[in-house]
């Protein structure tokens, strides 16, 4: 018998980690591959065309023919870029991207780390992600790169304080930096409710961190070719595809899992509810970039410091003041 | 911010208007009457050919992918020893149909002509040529101009008199 519960402790405490590690890897990167085709197909739902539907049912093998077109392509460096910081830039936002998912929890029980400074470990890990895009820019020696990188650089600027400040609100009220705590502290009321200004922030912060429409000046293609990405193709240009998809799924987990009550509803599993939300937000993510037109960066800027950031302040304080107030 | 919103809900609300694709190989377009599609070689009303290998088609075309010989039948009939088109350089633009004096040279509403092989975009006279008068089902070059061919002598054109002797007026 003893024998038996040792074996039945290593599966505990070895293979399940490593098993919901596998799991999450591959179910991540298979949301953010199928995201490309749900984003056209919505985008073209929306603007009364159809969108891919010529491979398989409903154009469901676009996915594949994606992945292996883009794997099959030429994997080529310019001669004119910096070779090391070419090759290492695009690794950047996927490793960074993925390994924010390693403290998100799924469920009650699902979760790979379960990290005292969850929240904080995430927004550091999608700050990281900024080193990507300014340094795809720089290596790629040319123009209009370079001006993505520089619009990325302005641009984190410009969202990353009120960011982090939008979210301390959360913090303050769930009196933990564990993503599970936090989850576990909306049990009555979803932040969303005592949150809501927070909420509208970190939406716009979410929008500028995963750099979509309105915020993907960096990128923004009817001005800078393609921006910071302009040089790359092949999976180097596909891996920063995944990681801006990827971001998007991070972003609007976070979302479900601060703002509105992350795995918990009635009926479904937690599971079911976690990706239910998640799926919502990644919708209004592309449902915005099918709505909003882009402003210059400067307007982003000005947007994030004189309006964004004292609104974030006064949230905080706000809310500070209360957390006082009721004597928790 | 509200027209942000606002914005927003409208684009939402596109998810249930009715989508203007039409699905091409399944449904087809449809294609006004002028459309400048695949040239043909169209003949008059009695079924002999109406080119006249003028040349002006080749010389007015922008790309030069029309290419031709003229010959010229016992009768004093002109008419194209061969007559090619290389339909890959081909722009339709038309020009070639704003040229013929004969109506000869056509363009149809036709536009799937694709091939797998670029060599098979080059149409010869038997591909262009079709058996009826195109556009201008009643016009006869042949009958209107004072040209003698087989069957039609001088003077014997349509709203043309008989060749006058201009001997007789001094008389």
């Amino acid at each position: 018998m003893p024998e038996r519960s040792l074996i039945s402790r290593v599966m505990y405490e070895l293979i399940r980690p490593v098993l919901i590690i596998f799991g999450v890897l591959v179910a991540v990167l298979t949301v953010a591959a199928g995201l490309i085709y749900v984003e056209r197909r919505l985008l073209g739902l929306w603007q009364d065309r159809y969108g891919p539907n010529r491979a398989g049912p409903f154009g469901l093998l676009q996915v594949l023919a994606d992945v292996i077109k883009i794997i099959s392509k030429e994997d080529w460096v310019p001669p004119f870029a910096d070779r090391p910081v070419f090759i290492l830039a695009p690794t950047i936002i996927v490793s960074t991207v993925l390994l924010s998912f390693a403290v998100i929890p799924f469920s009650p029980t699902i979760h790979i780390v379960d990290l005292n400074v969850g929240l904080l470990f995430v927004l550091g890990m999608s700050s990281c992600g900024v080193y990507s895009v300014a340094l795809a820019g720089w290596a790629s020696n040319s123009k209009y790169s370079l001006f993505g990188g520089l619009r990325a650089a302005a641009q984190m600027l410009g969202y990353e304080v009120f960011m982090g400040l939008s979210l301390m609100g959360v913090v303050m009220l769930a009196g933990s930096f564990n993503l599970r705590e936090i989850v576990e502290a909306q049990d009555r009321v979803w932040f969303c409710a005592t949150q809501f200004p927070g909420l509208v922030i970190f939406l716009v912060a979410g929008f500028a961190e995963a750099r979509r429409i309105p915020f993907d000046i960096p990128e923004a293609e009817n001005e800078l070719v393609a921006g910071y990405h302009t040089e790359y193709s092949g999976m180097k240009f596909g891996m920063f595809f995944v990681g801006e998809y990827l971001g998007i799924v991070l972003i609007s987990l976070l979302i479900a899992i601060l703002f509105f009550g992350g795995w918990s509803g009635p009926l479904l599993p937690p599971l079911a509810w976690l990706a239910l939300k998640t799926g919502f937000f990644i919708v209004l993510f592309i449902l915005a970039r099918g709505t909003f037109p882009r402003p210059r960066y400067d307007q982003l800027l000005a947007f994030g410091w004189k309006a964004m950031l004292p609104l974030a302040l006064i949230n905080l304080a706000v809310t500070g003041g209360m957390v006082l107030a009721s004597g928790s | 911010m509200l027209a942000l919103i606002k914005g927003l809900w409208t684009i939402f609300l596109h998810t249930f208007r009715k989508r203007e694709t039409i699905l091409y190989p399944e449904e087809k377009p449809s294609i006004p009457p002028r459309w400048r599609g695949r040239i043909i070689l169209a003949r008059d009303p009695d079924g002999e050919e109406r080119c006249v290998a003028c040349y002006l088609c080749a010389a007015v075309c922008p790309v030069d992918c029309i290419a031709l010989q003229a010959a010229e039948d016992e009768h004093g009939r002109r008419y194209p020893e061969f007559f090619r088109i290389n339909f890959s350089r081909c722009i339709f633009c038309g020009f070639c149909e704003e040229a013929c004096p004969t109506y000869a040279i056509q363009l149809t509403n036709d536009f799937e002509m694709c091939e797998y092989d670029r060599t098979n975009l080059v149409y010869e006279k038997e591909h262009l040529l079709i058996s009826g008068p195109g556009k201008y089902p009643d016009y006869n070059f042949y009958r209107v101009s004072g040209l003698a061919i087989k069957g039609k002598g001088k003077g014997e054109a349509e709203n043309e008199k008989p060749p006058s002797d201009p001997r007789s007026l001094t008389l």
